[in-house]
């Protein structure tokens, strides 16, 4: 339903827009990265797609592929009720794409969050720093090839909570250090 | 690092070696400490709601003199660690803990606290245990108000008797253990 | 008094901005935000809001289980009220599939999530009035939403985190008597609302704290990604319901409670009138629903659990459940996003499926995440001591927020 949206993006960028799809009532645009930030304002500003309303913006992790990162924002109009899917796939080696803070607010901390789990540099954010983990956390965990078993703890644990501590028998309770367990492989892309 | 259920106890309070007060006058103090605690209510997550059931008319929390959240730890002496701490939380909790005041005690409330929960990933502690000693853990997801009362109980006999032992709030235990007639678990 | 008589040159002193850290642990942010403020006097020149404390890790757990295993990690989403998530994950799952459950099955997610809806601002409002001082209107609302949780848990088998619905319907069919212990109760949660307000709304003090504080623009709101009563008490007329209606809301009769300032009691009291317009939709849900013979789960042994007696006395019911549990529902591979009005907002579901029965990419898009970005706008230039209302009418819920 917002395939004229999605027309009047491929009219004025041409080969800009890598490849475009419909399904299930969503309309998606994939973008070469670096015209991002010239699709999203457009898609902000012309009349026709007025894309006020600001949704969500993501990333999703493919690692077989050689652009590994595809950033995914999503957009809506408050005047015309459409919406539409962007899509701009970056490579791991240089894991960069502008920043879309100046056209929407919300921009901010769902690039922050981005920035968090994947390690997606956004270029222009006015404050690119971790936002659901701490500082001090290395690595950035949504990636594929982060193990959601490693803990990296601020406080050290206390000498006589290494063993299990009683009411808990020897083996009761989660064991916090166990290894990702096999037989339910993680899907790899 | 001791046996589950043995003698000597986690931790010594002022008074009463083998951590069961001994004189008449720990007792006196304990009974009066058990119907008169301030709670620090650390509540993070769906726990809370939980929570604040217990608190309300229906569950009421207030007839076991448990009411007055006092919402600094300098004034409380119950610590209830209501929710999924997460790592980034956890350095906040000790610190909560640290300046709290002796004589001290914590409650694990909900499986995320006692240890973890189904979180176990990169940014859950397993446990509120790993930081600070728990007294008593409350099972559940979240766990039902009766539980949590039945916890509170449990704590609150540890305190008339200066038990300093952890144990588990099961169906059940806090009523045996007023009855006295239940073996120390792991015994 | 106005913050404006706070001012240094009325108040000729010399003063230095200082920097106060509100939270992670104090009873007015919920136990999990942090906001470091920067003061000038009383009035916060700049804020820093910090959440996160509560991330549990919800996208990467979901990677490691089945479709159905993420259920109950969506119930802990907006803890609040987890029936609707449990609704906005199942249906995102279902559009991807391409299946539309049986009628029985979107009356009954219907009437479960306005139930949740109905705690969620019975607490939200609840806590509200009690952070500002009015502790009687909050023990009232928790007796209300006892109420609802008693019937939730007849039903369910539990209080708060419920794990009722699954993909292609539901897990077990409405209890008998539901509907009339639903009706039962309705009467007096309607009163006990209309108690509280008529306590709240007339007090001076209360409006004083609660009428133009906290106000954020059509503009702002729009482009922050606002969603749910907040955009709505901007003056803005979105509701998904009506817009993009899903399941049956559009053959139910109700309005949308649309403020005008965006300040807190806006948001309040559009909180109150949606309590009221879902009591009216489940009476009619209660009234069209279909009866209790009908289905309540699509009739496909590749998505749904055949029923236990068929488990055990047939084989190919015991190879069905095998499948389903052991490999997962076989969700073609693509990618989806899905919404739904949730108690906050847009709950929006962004699902990417590589054809197997674990999911590649469960992301949630939490509506507080997005209207908790515009508390800060909501904040600066005002006094520390009207962060409290404002935060609380946001309605921030952690799980929702960090994940």
């Amino acid at each position: 339903m917002a395939k004229i949206v999605l027309d009047r993006i491929r009219e004025r960028f041409g080969d800009a827009v890598l490849e475009t799809s419909s399904a299930q009532g969503d309309e998606v645009a994939v973008i070469a990265p670096d015209r991002w930030l010239d699709v999203a304002s457009f898609a902000r500003t012309d009349p026709a797609c007025a894309m006020d309303h600001f949704i969500d913006l993501t990333c999703v992790d493919w690692p077989k592929r050689a652009a590994r990162f595809e950033v995914v924002l999503m957009l809506r109009s408050s005047t015309t009720g459409k919406r539409i899917r962007l899509k701009a796939r970056v490579p791991e080696t240089d894991p960069k794409i502008a920043s879309v803070t100046g056209l929407w607010l919300g921009a901010n901390w769902f690039e922050r969050e981005a920035y968090d789990m994947f390690g997606v540099i956004f270029e222009g954010h006015p404050d690119l720093r971790r936002i659901l983990l701490y500082d001090e956390f290395e690595g950035h965990p949504l990636r594929k090839d982060y193990d959601a078993a490693k803990t990296q703890p601020l406080v050290p644990y206390r000498p006589e909570a290494l063993d299990k501590l009683p009411p808990f028998g020897k083996d009761e309770g989660m064991p916090w250090e166990r290894p990702v367990r096999p037989g339910r492989e993680h899907s790899e892309g | 690092m001791g046996e589950v259920g043995g003698k000597t106890s986690l931790r010594t309070l002022g008074g009463g070696e083998g951590g069961l007060f001994t004189t008449k006058f720990e007792s006196l103090l304990g009974w009066a400490r058990k119907f008169s605690l301030f709670q620090y209510p650390f509540a993070t997550a769906c726990c809370g709601m939980e929570f604040f059931a217990v608190a309300a008319p229906k569950y009421d929390i207030a007839r076991f003199g448990a009411e007055a959240p006092r919402f600094s730890p300098r004034q409380s002496d119950l610590l209830w660690v209501v929710g999924t701490i997460s790592q980034r939380q956890a350095p906040v909790l000790k610190r909560i803990y640290d300046q709290m005041c002796e004589p001290k005690w914590v409650i694990a409330f909900g499986t995320c606290a006692a240890c973890g929960g189904f979180y176990d990933n990169y940014t859950t502690l397993p446990g509120v245990d790993k930081i600070v000693p728990v007294d008593v853990y409350v099972p559940g997801c979240p766990p039902r108000p009766e539980q949590v009362l039945d916890g509170l109980m449990m704590l609150m006999k540890k305190v008339a008797d200066g038990n300093r032992v952890a144990e588990i709030a099961e169906p059940g235990l806090a009523a045996k253990i007023a009855a006295r007639e239940i073996a120390k678990p792991g015994s | 008094m106005e913050a404006e008589d706070l001012r240094e040159e009325v108040l000729d002193l010399q003063t230095e901005p200082m920097e106060l850290s509100m939270g992670p642990s104090h009873p007015a942010m919920h136990g999990t935000i942090r906001m470091v403020l920067q003061l000038e006097g009383e009035t916060v020149v700049h804020v820093d809001v910090q959440p996160g404390f509560l991330h549990r890790g919800f996208e990467k757990m979901c990677e490691r289980g089945t479709w159905s295993q993420v259920f109950p990690y969506t119930d802990r989403l907006n803890y609040v009220s987890p029936l609707l998530n449990n609704v906005g994950y199942a249906l995102a799952v279902e559009k991807l599939l391409g299946v539309t459950t049986p009628e029985r099955c979107q009356y009954a997610r219907v009437i479960l999530g306005e139930l949740a809806r109905i705690a969620d601002h019975l607490t939200c409002n609840g806590a509200t009035a009690m952070e500002l001082g009015a502790f009687t209107p909050f023990l009232w609302m928790l007796k209300a939403r006892e109420w609802i949780w008693e019937v939730l848990e007849e039903v369910t088998g539990a209080r708060l985190t419920h794990s009722w619905v699954r993909i292609g319907g539901l897990a077990a069919d409405l209890s008998e008597g539901f509907a009339e212990r639903t009706r039962a109760i309705l009467p007096k949660v309607e009163e006990t609302i209309d108690e509280s307000m008529r306590l709240l709304l007339g007090n001076r003090i209360f409006l004083d704290r609660t009428q133009g504080v906290g106000i954020i623009s059509k503009e702002d709101a729009l482009s922050l990604g606002m969603s749910g009563v907040n955009i709505r008490a901007t003056g803005i007329d979105y509701d998904i319901r009506k817009v993009y209606p899903y399941l049956v809301y559009d053959r139910l009769d109700f309005d949308v409670p649309v403020g005008h300032d965006g300040d807190n009691y806006d948001r309040f009291v559009c909180r109150d009138e949606e309590m009221k317009q879902s009591i009216r939709m489940i009476r009619q849900a209660l009234d069209q629903m279909p009866g209790p013979g009908a289905p309540f789960c699509i009739d496909d042994p590749k998505i749904v659990l055949p029923p236990k007696e068929e488990v055990y006395t047939s084989i190919e019911g015991t190879i069905n459940h095998f499948k389903l549990i052991m490999e997962g529902i076989q969700v073609p591979a693509g990618e989806v996003y899905s919404y739904t009005e949730a108690g906050n907002g847009e709950l929006g579901f962004y699902i990417v499926s590589d054809g197997r029965g674990t999911p590649y990419r469960v992301r949630v898009r939490g509506p507080c995440f997005a209207n908790l970005q515009g508390c800060s706008l909501m904040i600066t230039g005002r006094m520390v001591a009207d962060i409290v209302p404002t935060f609380g009418s946001i309605n921030m819920i952690a799980g929702e927020c960090d994940r």
